[in-house]
């Protein structure tokens, strides 16, 4: 048995995983719609990179977007569940600090996310085989973006007192950002004045610094992206571990 | 060095319904020392302000002014060792969903640093009657069930100090006999017991010292036989149909056809039953009997209690 946040750690991994089939199975199986429908239909239409067919290039952005969406979906989902259940003040009661919270949350947040992006990732490579051009990138990207999301979960889950506000926060910030990121296109497809707006949203350099490992190609340098992408998750770090430390919404 | 002590704790909320600023105070400059080894009853109406007090002693919400310590640590600058001195049953019946009853005891254990923890579990579910509802998944569990794993999260840490925070609303007569066996065990065995309910006898037969909170102040704070002994000695108890005389009525609790009046001498007896035969009713069932916790709960809620006796704080 281990010790506090590892228990804390261990207990919101073993949270999704009793209920893999809805945490896990059901998005690898909305991302094989996405490729199956959307690969299929644009496949000879939408010309992206030279070298890349459509299918391909949609690969690794589908595996990133099922990453993203199930690290925000981990941590939000459980702390609004405990909250509304009551059940937080188990944790409430105990001498955890806030960084373990933190780390915990984050951390089965990453292991949700990198996990339904390897079911994604295994279950749709049979349609199109994507190189794996720089394998680290991919790793460091998948892990920081899942990060990043898992932290934005906790704020969302410490925010919202009711499942609608969540679903509002949901879809109103995180869908919108993550289709309009460049998932389904590259921005250099985009109008100039939609290319500029891409390159404000966060998810767009998460996503192409992701896909970057696969081909080499990507619309902007992934060091930029890895720039990007880290400040991002220092700002939103700083932010949630300040509100788990003053107690936001759940001490009063 | 007390187990327990709140010195000068107030605690407002804003009021959400109210004006705009407009504030609640639930706790109004409260100074309490518990000590180590103590039984303690902390008594009062609903909204008296005792789950807010023990809220702030278990860090779940933080007092706008003053200072609480457990053994000697302050729940606020040294939160995790106050924490570790402390076990919590809370008064809400929580649980969570994803996990059986053994699950549910290694995970809190995790929390507080403890490793290895199964014969100390197994010995909290057979005290509590748990043993066969050790795989038990939480959900299935009745509200009484359910109320006993919430004693034995909060014991998972074999804490010091045991706050139980009406742990017997609307449990069974079984369950609160085995509850109080395995509390009072844990009482002689040196664990600090602070006690909020609302079933005085309990307190009575339990708690060596009781503190009384309203409206945020502690009214009356000695020991249980202390707090028998002020108050009238003698209970005139009366069974009537039709209506009180006034004068009686300001004074008696009634409870259906029963009435129950302190009556401190011989002639205040005699009085009241004079009352009562000159009014044109009959009093029946006449008994006369020491009075209890409840009477003197009552006595000091109503302001009766000016000649009560409150220790001097330190």
């Amino acid at each position: 048995m281990m010790t506090g946040w590892q228990t804390l750690f261990y207990k919101e991994v073993l949270r999704f995983w009793k209920v893999a089939f809805q945490t896990i199975a059901a998005p690898v199986l909305t991302a094989i719609l996405y490729l199956l429908i959307f690969g299929h239909v644009l496949e000879d239409h939408v010309k992206v990179y030279n070298s890349v067919g459509y299918t391909s290039f949609l690969l690794p952005g589908l595996v990133m977007m099922s990453v993203l969406q199930n690290a925000f979906a981990n941590s939000s989902s459980s702390l609004i569940q405990s909250k509304i259940m009551g059940n937080i003040v188990f944790l409430l009661l105990t001498p955890l600090s806030h960084w373990a919270w933190y780390v915990a949350y984050v951390g089965s947040s990453i292991a949700r996310g990198l996990l339904v992006g390897l079911g994604v990732f295994v279950a749709t490579v049979w349609f199109a085989r994507p190189d794996f051009v720089a394998p680290l990138w991919i790793a460091v990207f998948a892990v920081l973006g899942a990060a990043l999301m898992g932290t934005l979960g906790v704020i969302a889950g410490l925010w919202a007192e009711k499942f609608d506000q969540l679903a509002a926060f949901q879809n109103f910030i995180i869908m919108p950002m993550t289709f309009l990121s460049g998932v389904f296109y590259s921005i250099h497809s985009l109008p100039a004045f939609w290319q500029g707006v891409s390159h404000i949203n966060p998810f767009f350099y998460m996503i192409d610094g992701f896909r970057y490992g696969f081909f080499g190609v990507s619309d902007v340098s992934p060091w930029l992206s890895l720039t990007v992408v880290g400040a991002a998750l220092l700002l939103v770090t700083a932010v949630t571990v300040h509100l788990l430390r003053t107690g936001y919404k759940i001490r009063s | 060095m007390p187990a327990i002590s709140f010195q000068s704790v107030s605690k407002t909320y804003p009021q959400p319904r109210g004006p705009k600023g407009a504030t609640f105070q639930a706790l109004d400059d409260v100074s309490l020392d518990i000590e180590e080894g103590d039984f303690f009853g902390l008594l009062g109406p609903n909204g008296a302000g005792k789950t807010t007090l023990i809220s702030i002693l278990a860090g779940l919400t933080r007092a706008t002014k003053g200072k609480v310590t457990v053994l000697g640590s302050d729940v606020r600058e040294d939160f995790a060792q106050a924490r570790r001195k402390l076990g919590v049953v809370p008064q809400e019946l929580v649980f969570d969903p994803f996990f059986n009853v053994r699950e549910a005891l290694r995970i809190q254990s995790g929390y507080f640093g403890v490793k290895n923890n199964d014969d100390w579990i197994d010995e909290l579910l057979s005290s509590l009657g748990l043993a066969d509802k050790a795989q038990a998944n939480m959900r299935q569990l009745s509200g009484g069930m359910k109320r006993r794993v919430l004693v034995a999260q909060a014991l998972v840490h074999r804490p010091p100090v045991i706050v139980l925070d009406e742990p017997t609303a609307g449990v069974d007569v079984e369950l609160r006999q085995t509850l109080w066996q395995f509390i009072a065990k844990l009482n002689k065995q040196g664990h600090t017991v602070l006690l909020t309910t609302h079933y005085l006898e309990e307190a009575e037969a339990l708690c060596g010292r009781i503190a009384m909170l309203k409206f945020g102040k502690v009214v009356a704070l000695d020991s249980t036989s202390a707090l028998l002994k002020a108050s009238s000695s003698n209970v005139l108890r009366f069974k009537l149909d039709g209506d009180l005389p006034t004068e009686l009525a300001r004074r008696a609790r009634v409870t259906g056809r029963i009435v129950q009046v302190p009556a401190p001498t011989a002639l205040d007896i005699e009085n009241y039953l004079a009352a009562v035969r000159q009014a044109g009713l009959q009093a029946q069932d006449i008994e006369i009997r020491r009075a209890d916790l409840e009477d003197v709960f009552l006595d000091v809620m109503s302001g009766r209690s000016d000649a009560l006796p409150m220790e001097v704080q330190p």
